[in-house]
């Protein structure tokens, strides 16, 4: 039987990989998107989270290092699958076309390398923007200061080509998701003939509900200028 | 009665494995649309032959859609436009008068090319031979029904024991993956007594020889499954993954 580390370079291992890196990062949209609603439920409330996030020192630089392994291993995966297929099909077809039917050749599976290295840059510019963004102190009610990472998030969406930026971002891991999300399950063989239907109904479920959550925020505080009566003052 | 359709070639033409190749034009005009696609191109051989050049070849055998010989990439589809159709039993009924067809060979690094339309699918027989076989003892043929196996289980195996290894999975994968032909031949024994026996060195073999074949990684793109002419499910690919996991497990 092959080592642990032959068996994640066999083709079968880096696809299963991708799939587990994968749904790590879908769940970690997940938290990510529950702590964003933060912002609607109180006005210290999302300055309480990050704040409390930030106290939790050696957990979260754990969890921060995890999430980047995810993402440095999905990425490396996700390009070397694709320069691979240059390698595996060295001379391409005059004309090419997919049969359709049963096939999941779309626009979201074709474009998985642009969708995949826009959101890699983004992240970069992402964790640039709001987790070493530049932010006032403020007292918070109790006495304690904290960042004001809040007014960070308004001032940046109320700015237009910063909400324009998140969508079309947003939108392209939503083009990722589309076929990601149903994928990775797929890679993990959890799917077969019968439920393969049920899951990809599932996956087209979760990324929409999810990305609508994410998209909304942006959206919201631009069309409002930031004074939108959801965001408590 | 049947009429005359003029249909315009475009065709794929290399003289040997090194030589560079290039795409021909030809018209023919006594295309009849009860022939299948391999029997355009004999008209067109005949008439190449007429004219005293070069015959083009292209693999064929059976011409019933069962050896899995064929395998041309038809208009960018491999076996063509038609759903659970080899190109042998595609018929010209499917085309109209006047229609522009480009015919080229599956292209795969794996699958080296031989002359014209004719590659060399050698890489497949290696894959089965790393592991795509059972030889445990398991006695002499007997009564068919000695030996239970679940209802569930037999469908699977006889679903995918239907693959002929024509090659058309990798052919229309992006990624020119054997991800397909691989998981149906890993299958359609692991799902059998006799051959469960083998299961675990089966699938780590061939996995192995796959990727050593040169063929690309799976992406899920499912195109295999839409062209495949025995229209074999990528849940045969989910399958080798689960048994992959464990094998590797189990040690």
């Amino acid at each position: 039987m092959p080592t642990i580390i032959k068996a994640l370079q066999s083709q079968v291992g880096r696809k299963l990989m991708t799939g587990i890196t994968g749904i790590a990062l879908m769940l970690f949209l997940v938290v990510h998107l529950a702590g964003n609603y933060a912002i609607f439920a109180s006005a210290e409330a999302f300055n309480i989270y990050t704040k409390t996030l930030e106290s939790l020192g050696i957990l979260l630089y754990m969890a921060e290092a995890g999430l980047l392994f995810f993402v440095l291993y999905h990425s490396f995966l996700g390009i070397s699958i694709w320069l691979g297929k240059r390698k595996a099909r060295a001379a391409g077809y005059e004309v090419y076309k997919s049969r359709g039917g049963v096939s999941r050749q779309n626009l979201a599976s074709r474009s998985m390398i642009l969708s995949g290295l826009t959101i890699l840059v983004f992240l970069v510019v992402h964790i640039w923007s709001f987790k070493f963004g530049e932010t006032e102190m403020i007292m918070s009610a109790d006495g304690e200061p904290m960042r004001d990472l809040r007014q960070l998030v308004i001032d940046s969406f109320t700015t237009w080509y910063i909400a324009l930026g998140y969508v079309v971002v947003l939108s392209l891991i939503t083009l990722h998701l589309f076929h990601g999300a149903w994928s990775a399950f797929t890679s993990l063989g959890v799917t077969n003939k019968n439920n393969s239907q049920a899951f990809k109904l599932g996956a087209y479920i979760f990324t929409i509900v999810l990305m609508l959550g994410f998209i909304f925020i942006p959206v919201y505080i631009f069309a409002t200028g930031g004074m939108g009566s959801l965001i408590a003052y | 009665m049947s009429t005359n359709m003029t249909i315009h070639l475009r065709y794929w033409r290399q003289t040997g494995p090194t030589a560079r190749g290039y795409f021909e034009n030809r018209t023919l005009s006594t295309v009849n649309e009860h022939m299948s696609f391999l029997e355009m191109l004999d008209v067109l051989n005949e008439e190449l032959q007429l004219d005293g050049t070069e015959p083009l070849e292209f693999d064929y055998d059976c011409r019933e859609g069962i050896c899995g010989s064929c395998n041309l990439v038809i208009n960018g589809q491999a076996h063509g436009p038609k759903k659970g159709t080899a190109c042998c039993q595609l018929h010209m009924r499917n085309y109209s008068d006047g229609d522009h067809i480009t015919i080229e060979p599956p292209r795969a690094s794996a699958f080296p090319v031989i002359k014209d339309l004719v590659v060399d699918r050698s890489a497949f027989d290696r894959i089965i031979e790393a592991g795509g076989y059972v030889s445990v003892k398991t006695g002499s043929a007997q009564e068919a029904n000695a030996i239970p196996i679940q209802k569930n289980d037999a469908d699977l195996a006889f679903d995918y024991a239907a693959c002929i290894g024509c090659g058309a999975c990798v052919a229309a994968c992006p990624n020119a993956s054997a991800s397909l032909f691989t998981s149906a031949k890993i299958s359609h024994l692991s799902h059998l007594p006799q051959g469960n026996v083998e299961r675990s060195n089966r699938v780590v073999a061939m996995v192995e020889q796959m990727q050593e074949e040169g063929f690309g990684d799976c992406s899920n793109f499912g195109e295999c499954e839409a062209v495949c002419p025995k229209e074999i499910s990528i849940a045969a690919i989910a399958d080798t993954r689960r048994d992959y996991v464990r094998a590797v497990i189990q040690g």
